[in-house]
């Protein structure tokens, strides 16, 4: 059954969850939490059913799926706090300056964002001169490299903005550190001095920062828009959804800062992804000058903008379950080609990619 | 309506088109697959179960297939898959229906968080359960598969479905998973239960399903109430021995035991001591399956 993007469940029920309660059968119901489970969901939405108080909306036999999802969270929640805590105990012991990215930023910073969010690892950024002293005081406290093979390593520490990813051998949690917010190879290059200019303290965790809100946004959109893997396009997105209207109620000119640093960091493309998707998919409200001012700088070509949006709204929405849109497979692959373009030249790009054909992976 | 009133073809047929919704324990399963091998053991197995009505609303979609065209005919293989996500890797196809079983484990593992989930078999007689943990070899389900020829009632042979809201256990009963020389044992007992074909070289060894009995399967509503807690260890030429066990002990090997402590942090350790508080716990050692019966028998009549 192919439908429009507005009329899949999951997008009515972000959009506006007090009209959607309203207007759900049972049925709506139940694909609203398969497909919220498949696109790593679910427990936002049981976090915003149980922030509005909607239970009384949904048949009681679906309610221990959000009341798991919920305790699921909240697990998530204090596991991702122990974590933030073990990695300052390791990075704080060498006097060594660490900002906190994305999920693990959002818990610490108190963020709406946080809510009902999973984590699958926690991200770090350390200054590029750190970068190996960083690694060594984490190594010291229980993390190893997951990528033991020269080629990856090299790939990882030469080409990609990280160390390869670090697991934690008691715990078994993963961790990314990186030294940059977007792939030095890549052909955008925002000045990170003046990231680290930006960042703000974390109360009771001297050293240990997060990214100031506006930086916070340029990330998000940046990491978005630069993955191969849509699977948590639509996470994303709510968090990027989520941090707008954050902020935008916080502080009056929020909009205007954010397009001019967005600018001086040279991420108004992103950014114009970001607030295009957002306003089409989730329909954040975003003011009409912010729009027009960063997409004069930041639009891409009109075909090119055509083409991302067919595969965009596609690849974002849950492709498989019973509402899918008509494509969606090819849309995935076409976007993965393009994450790995925007990464690298193609001189590095096609023999990366022979490499790990031949290898199999 | 229930499966075996379905005649084969439109099972197959309805197994392949949208898929088919069966009752199991508390929840409402999708279950969709082209495989002829689950169609004939779940007409086998789950003969008694639920078709759902309009009514119901569906917990979880479960597929299980062959991954790919080439993997049809060549070393066929099968493929489970939960709403797309797909979280193991294929298994030859012969081990379809066991994997639909061993995926069905997982999902609820992974789902069913209004429950502390415990890995254990857990069996009623009189209004009395017993929850039975065991580690793979421990002998569970030949005890369970026991029992359950001598009438007892079967919750479950994998997880203890501790609700945290009622502290009951709440019956989930399915197959009996039987393993290599137990397989034999239990077909060797006389009495008016069916044990399925074997399946060989799985990850378990030889396994063979024992199916519930009809009595538990429309019994799966009455919750039951944990009377003792008995950690069973099947040994060659062992006298049968229950002997007591601390609520120390039972509590940490509990919490070893199951799926979803972590997750659930203070409310799992609030709802096992409640358990705890209220069962009587033991281990227990056992070769002679008649002479464990008796046992138990005691057990509950005490």
């Amino acid at each position: 059954m192919h439908k429009s993007l507005s009329q899949i469940s999951l997008v009515q029920f972000l959009k506006n969850p007090e009209r959607a309660s309203k207007t759900f059968s049972a049925d709506d119901w139940e694909l609203l939490i398969r497909q919220s489970r498949r696109t790593n969901l679910l427990s936002r939405i049981a976090f915003l059913i149980a922030e509005r108080n909607l239970f009384d909306h949904i048949p009681q036999s679906l309610h221990f799926h959000l009341e798991g999802a919920n305790t699921i969270a909240y697990s998530n929640l204090r596991s991702v706090r122990w974590e933030v805590l073990k990695i300052y105990e390791a990075l704080n012991q060498v006097n060594l300056p660490v900002v906190l990215l994305k999920g693990a930023a959002y818990v610490m910073d108190n963020k709406d964002a946080a809510n009902g969010r999973l984590f699958s690892d926690v991200d770090i950024m350390v200054k590029k001169a750190q970068l190996i002293d960083a690694e060594k005081a984490l190594v010291k406290h229980g993390w190893i490299s997951t990528k033991i093979d020269a080629y990856d390593q090299k790939y990882y520490r030469e080409w990609m903005h990280e160390l390869p990813p670090m697991r934690n051998l008691k715990r078994q949690s993963e961790l990314d550190v990186h030294h940059t917010i977007i792939p030095p190879t890549a052909a955008l290059k925002p000045k990170i001095e003046k990231i680290w200019d930006h960042v703000e303290p974390i109360p009771d965790y001297p050293g240990m920062f997060v990214l100031s809100p506006i930086d916070m946004i340029l990330h998000s959109a940046t990491h978005l828009f630069h993955e191969g893997d849509f699977s948590h396009g639509l996470r994303d997105l709510v968090d990027l959804d989520s941090l707008f209207k954050e902020h935008s109620e916080k502080d009056n000119s929020f909009w205007q800062t954010l397009t001019i640093r967005a600018q001086e960091m040279d991420l108004s493309r992103p950014l114009f992804y970001g607030l295009r998707y957002c306003k089409k998919i989730l329909g954040t409200q975003i003011p009409e000058t912010c729009y027009k001012q960063v997409s004069a700088v930041g639009a891409p070509p009109r075909f090119h903008l055509y083409a991302m949006d067919k595969m965009l709204l596609k690849a974002m929405t849950p492709t498989y379950i019973n509402q899918s849109l008509p494509f969606a497979g090819f849309a995935n692959f076409i976007l993965f080609v393009r994450s790995h373009y925007l990464r690298m030249p193609l001189k590095l790009l096609i023999p990366h990619l022979i490499r790990k054909s031949l290898k199999g992976e | 309506m229930k499966i075996s009133d379905l005649p084969t073809k439109k099972l197959a047929y309805q197994l392949k088109d949208q898929g088919i919704i069966i009752n199991i324990g508390p929840y409402c399963i999708n279950l969709s697959s082209t495989l002829a091998t689950v169609a004939v053991n779940l007409k086998t197995h789950y003969g008694t179960y639920n078709l759902a009505t309009k009514e119901d609303i569906t917990d979880f979609y479960i597929n299980v297939d062959a991954p790919s065209l080439s993997r049809r005919w060549l070393r066929p293989q099968a493929v489970f898959s939960f709403d797309g996500h797909i979280p193991f890797k294929p298994l030859p196809q012969p081990q379809a229906f066991a994997m639909f079983e061993w995926g069905l484990n997982w999902v609820v593992a992974n789902n069913a968080h209004n429950h502390l989930i415990i890995h254990s078999a857990v069996l009623e007689k009189n209004g009395k359960a017993l929850i039975f943990p065991g580690s793979p070899g421990s002998g569970k389900s030949t005890l369970c598969a026991g029992l359950v020829t001598q009438g007892w009632r079967l919750l479950s042979d994998e997880m203890a479905l501790l609700s945290l809201k009622t502290g009951l256990l709440t019956p989930i009963p399915r197959p009996i998973s039987l393993k290599n020389q137990s397989i034999e044992i239990i077909k060797s007992i006389p009495g008016n239960f069916f044990v399925g074909e074997s399946v060989h070289d799985t990850a378990k060894g030889t396994v063979a399903h024992m199916s519930a009995p009809q009595n538990s399967v429309e019994r799966s509503h009455e919750l039951a109430k944990p009377s003792a807690v008995i950690f069973p260890k099947y040994r060659n030429g062992a006298e049968t021995d229950l002997s007591p066990l601390s609520k120390g002990r039972t509590f940490l090997a509990l919490a070893d035991n199951s799926f979803n402590y972590h997750v659930l942090g203070e409310t799992a350790f609030s709802a096992l001591t409640t358990m705890i508080d209220q069962c009587k716990c033991y281990n227990f050692t056992y070769q002679d399956l008649d002479s464990a019966y008796e046992t138990m028998d005691r057990l509950i009549d005490a």
